[in-house]
């Protein structure tokens, strides 16, 4: 066996450009989707009488059915079933909407298990204290919760970046993309493979840095003390 | 173009969904029997093992598995074998799985708190025995649960395998859709095999944490 990298070379660009569209999706889903997990963790607390309520129930089941399903089925489920049913969608917006709902599913049960283990006493005491329920939620509940599964969000961030390797699958130009494009001219696939795997680990690498800088700057007012 | 029934295509891609189940049973057997034996070498003392083996769960964890997929696939071919997409598939599933359970498994033994180690060398149990005894039968109980629930993740990890033409549920959904062209009707059931698989499994894997953590230990 010979290896061979000097073939990949003329196809800088095209990794370059699979790169590039790998991390916007990465951070507009990250963002995006964290977004969609605040808004589901805080409808599946409404309760109706002390049981969960119809929307409650609803949002259980949105993500039980992401969590127990593969992203390459949800992925083609939405880019292949949606125009099917009269909704033109472009592979980009289908890649973004089920990374989107993919990591917001998995997030809103993260952030499910920080609300948990907030005291309930402590809500009740924002209630009497005369913030409204979304006041409580916002100061009391959720920025807690968010700093105690800090670490499980930063890992989860990383699988839906490392997952976005399925979206070459519908035509999206991202770095598995150009892995295959550059495959399919050169036939030197163990080489392209090879160096963008190596390009994925080091933006898991890259992404758990800065995540953990973030998460030092945001959560700094919690250091001292609150536990 | 042929006309599809429902019942061709359930029928097809339960048929299909047999190879997803082989093929989770193979990922999840040999990367459990992999993945024993690296936590067994990275609890011994030397170093250098300790080291690779990080290293070993550190690039599956850190690496698509799609990618996993392709080196597996196109690595072989590099080296002059020519393996099947059954062969490709069966040793990357298993090599992804076994880092992962090997991760899994070292926090279950870390979990045992320490006293315990030092109370069965003060006993005068040596290393392997307080092993035997009292560290692992410990470990294992903390290990099932999420054990239980990481083979949710070996059965939708199988859904790749696709991608390199291993016919299997999700590529059987693709080929029938190329066929029938129903999009919505099939990867609406697709899915639906896949959670018919792993939803009992997550709630079993859920079940078993709330026993645990209900009994009181830790």
């Amino acid at each position: 066996m010979t290896l061979d990298f000097s073939t990949l070379l003329p196809y800088t660009e095209q990794i370059l450009h699979g790169l590039m569209t790998t991390i916007w999706l990465t951070a507009v889903t990250t963002m995006a989707g964290i977004a969609l997990a605040i808004v589901v963790a805080y409808l599946r607390d409404a309760a109706v009488n002390g049981r969960p309520s119809p929307i409650s129930r609803l949002l259980g089941g949105y993500v039980e059915v992401i969590r127990n399903t593969p992203f390459i089925v949800q992925l083609f489920f939405l880019f292949f079933g949606l125009p099917a049913l009269g909704i033109p969608i472009s592979a980009t917006v289908a890649a973004l909407l089920a990374m989107i709902l993919n990591l917001g599913a998995y997030t809103a049960e993260i952030l499910r298990a920080g609300i948990d283990s907030t005291q309930r006493g402590q809500h009740e005491a924002a209630r009497a204290l005369g913030l409204s329920r979304l006041q409580s939620f916002r100061h009391v509940v959720l920025v807690p919760a968010f700093s105690r599964v800090y670490p499980s969000l930063i890992s989860q961030c990383i699988i839906v970046m490392l997952g976005s390797a399925v979206v070459s699958q519908i035509s999206v130009f991202d770095l598995t993309y150009a892995a295959n494009f550059i495959q399919s001219r050169s036939f030197r696939g163990f080489e392209v493979y090879l160096v963008v795997t190596l390009i994925y680990l080091l933006l898991a690498v890259g992404l758990r840095l800065a995540f953990e800088f973030a998460g030092r700057r945001l959560f700094a007012f919690r250091q001292g003390g609150s536990a | 173009m042929t006309d599809f029934t429902l019942w061709d295509i359930v029928r097809n891609l339960l048929l299909a969904g047999r190879w997803t189940v082989v093929l989770s049973l193979i990922a999840f057997i040999g990367g459990a029997a992999v993945g024993l034996m690296l936590t067994l070498l990275r609890m011994g003392g030397l170093k250098p093992i300790r080291w690779s083996i990080r290293l070993y769960v550190d690039l599956f964890q850190g690496t698509p598995l799609l990618m996993q997929l392709f080196l597996a696939y196109f690595g072989a071919a590099a080296l002059g074998f020519d393996v099947s997409a059954w062969t490709a598939a069966s040793v990357a599933l298993t090599l992804f799985t076994s880092a992962f359970l090997c991760d899994i498994w070292r926090g279950c033994v870390e979990a045992v708190p320490s006293g315990q180690w030092q109370a069965s060398r003060v006993l005068g149990l040596d290393y392997l025995q307080s092993m035997r005894h009292v560290i692992l039968p410990q470990a294992l109980r903390l290990a099932v649960p999420p054990t239980v629930g990481f083979s949710v993740q070996v059965i939708k990890g199988t859904a790749l395998a696709s991608v390199i033409g291993f016919v299997e549920l999700t590529k059987a959904g693709t080929m029938l859709n190329n066929a029938a062209f129903a999009p919505f009707t099939i990867f609406a059931l697709v899915a639906l095999g896949y959670f018919i698989l792993c939803y009992p499994l997550s709630r079993y894997a859920r079940h078993l944490e709330k026993k645990l953590y209900g009994a009181g230990i830790r």
